[in-house]
């Protein structure tokens, strides 16, 4: 065995690209990474940047991923303008892992399911919740364009070694309790700076059955509590998911056991309902019971939160044989290509499609307020995206409510905000 | 290099999506960023500040997005320094990277109000409110951070660092 101090997941991983035996909390690294990530909004700035750096070429063709999601298929002449700079950027660089539209998906779902994000990897992204690739083991991390500018050149970036927090979750789950109502019950007991600079980890025999797509909910969301990374330890379920997609070799890196940590926070998630995040903050949830006398305009399943497998499975499974309310807008987003052509295959769209919900190709679109369902001026929406902050979905008067598929399957069909027993 | 400038003062968890929302960010020019910083929650901003103010904000100023979009819209604008109780990450990271000094001070934004004039020595961290006429002490960035603040930037640092590892090299 070392004969260093123990380190934490995040630190041994950290250690592990640093060329250092050790690094502790506070330490000031320049690491080697794994991924470098950028997307139709960030790119370009980023590629601006590149062409400042006098390089002429990028450190690694098959480390970089471009993936035109955001504005895309191009929503405006603007948008098609950027995402046109990215993709000659990629031709010229000759980026093996650009996914052009009719091939991508929303970033987040995509890299995990096509098995360029591993376990023990550094990733960084010019997108804030690149933080997701945690849940498949990996310290994944979101950055600016100018740090991607200088990843995409060298193959490095600058960290602080975060501290570790810890979630520990015990307990069975209540029926339609997922990941995204873990993460939303977590972020409010902590707040929105609650993990600030932290890398959680999220433990405990609650999460030790949870599925993959789950995991990927939680990841996304650490940095809603202000976090740098949200981590699950590679176990058997991540092993599953990630053999048969992985691109190249791969070393989990689990850390000590007994490493020192800044807090442990448990949970019991056997006392957890459903929940939905109000206006205008994620870190304002309350219980979906309590809420549902709130109507709403407008219902959004997808994004990199929850537009997974399991995610539509769960709308189709609430929506089969119903009707969304006349009052209201169903729009449902699957995250890539390949759940697309899944939920075409084995009869998921067509149970949308005969809801009268909108079923369309991946995008970010509404997610940022950026297309294919904006809001108006008090208009109001459950969304099972990640961000309710003012103005996020469109007008500054409108609201977002955040919650899990089930919820927001079941408030398309009420009208309003609704737990799933009230369709049982 | 010496700021000085009139206070915008603001709360806790100023988002991206308020200092830059997200349907303006189809472009990346800056002064196009600029025209639309803050409006979503202070309409008045753009018409009221004057080159060199001063954003005082509380805890977890820039959370959100990682769009660099914001500080680059904040610094066109005219805007001198960002001095707040924390910053998110990301944020933080951005505005050294790209040159938007920021500063964080919970006991001069504990003071300091909307109107009035705060003084900032960068090199020393020193901030003075001109109206209270009471001096605190920022935190101080550590050398790594300085090196990329002097050299005026991640980019140009970087370039730097690049062409001394081509001169070892050869
Ligand atoms: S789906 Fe929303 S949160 Fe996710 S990457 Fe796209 S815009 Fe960002």
């Amino acid at each position: 065995m070392s004969n260093h101090a123990p380190m934490t997941m995040a630190e041994a991983i950290l250690a592990a690209h640093c060329g250092q035996e050790f690094v502790k909390p506070g330490d000031l690294v320049q690491v080697d990474v794994d991924m470098v990530l950028a997307n139709d909004i960030t790119a370009p700035l980023a590629i601006i940047e590149f062409g400042k750096l006098g390089v002429d070429k990028v450190f690694d063709k098959e480390r970089i991923t471009l993936v035109p999601d955001h504005f895309t298929p191009n929503k405006d002449i603007k948008s098609a303008e950027q995402a046109k700079m990215m993709r000659e950027f990629a031709h010229k660089y000759g980026i093996v892992n650009y996914f052009e539209v009719g091939r991508m998906g929303i970033e987040h779902a995509l890299l995990p399911e096509q098995g360029l994000v591993l376990p023990g990897d550094i990733i960084v992204g010019a997108d804030s919740h690149t933080c997701t690739y945690g849940a498949v083991g990996a310290f994944a991390t979101g950055m600016g364009s100018t740090d991607i500018a200088v990843a995409m050149a060298t193959g490095q970036a600058w960290m602080k070694v975060p501290e570790t927090l810890r979630f520990v979750y015990t307990g069975k789950l209540q029926p339609w309790v997922s990941g995204k109502d873990l993460i939303l019950y977590t972020i409010g007991k902590v707040g929105v700076d609650g993990a600030l600079y932290d890398a959680i980890e999220f433990t405990g025999p609650t999460i030790d059955t949870l599925s993959m797509d789950s995991r990927l909910t939680m990841s996304n969301m650490a940095i809603e509590a202000g976090a740098k990374a949200g981590m699950f330890y590679v176990d058997a379920i991540t092993k599953a998911y990630v053999q048969p997609r992985a691109k190249r070799p791969y070393k989990a890196i689990a850390g000590d056991a007994n490493a020192p940590v800044s807090q442990i926070i448990e949970i019991d998630a056997s006392a957890i309902e459903p929940q939905i995040a109000f206006p205008h903050l994620p870190s304002n949830t309350r219980g979906v019971s309590e809420s549902t006398d709130v109507t709403i305009d407008q219902v959004v399943i997808g994004s990199c939160t929850n537009g997974r497998w399991e995610d539509l499975v769960t709308a189709a499974n609430l929506l089969k044989g119903r009707q969304v309310n006349p009052n209201l807008r169903c729009i449902i987003i699957p995250g890539t290509q390949a759940i697309y052509r899944r939920a075409v295959e084995e009869g998921l769209a067509t149970i949308f499609v005969d809801a009268g919900a909108v079923f369309s190709t991946p995008t970010c679109g509404p997610c940022l307020g950026g297309h294919m369902g904006v809001l108006a001026a008090g208009e109001r929406c459950v969304s099972t995206t990640n961000r309710n902050f003012v103005g996020r979905m469109g007008h500054t008067e409108s609201e977002v409510y955040l919650a899990s598929p089930a919820v927001a399957a079941a408030s398309a069909v009420m009208g309003r905000i609704a737990t799933p027993q009230e369709l049982e | 290099m010496s700021i000085k400038g009139t206070v915008f003062r603001y709360g806790n968890n100023v988002d991206t999506d308020a200092i830059i929302p997200a349907r303006y960010l189809n472009s990346s020019d800056p002064e196009e960023l600029a025209a639309h910083c803050m409006e979503d929650i202070d309409e008045t901003f753009l018409a009221k500040i004057k080159p060199g103010d001063i954003i005082v904000a509380g805890r977890n100023f820039g959370c959100g997005s990682s769009r660099e979009h914001a500080p680059v819209a904040i610094k066109a604008a005219g805007i001198s320094c960002v001095i707040a109780e924390t910053f998110a990450r990301i944020f933080f990271r951005n505005a050294i990277n790209i040159g938007l000094p920021i500063l964080e001070c919970p006991e001069a934004v504990a003071e300091a109000k909307q109107g009035h004039v705060l003084s900032v020595d960068l090199a020393l961290g020193k901030i003075t409110n001109e109206t209270l006429n009471k001096s605190y002490e920022a935190t101080v960035y550590p050398q790594f951070m300085l090196d990329i603040i002097h050299a005026g930037g991640l980019v140009p640092h970087t370039k730097q660092r690049l062409a001394r590892e081509k001169l070892d090299a050869s």
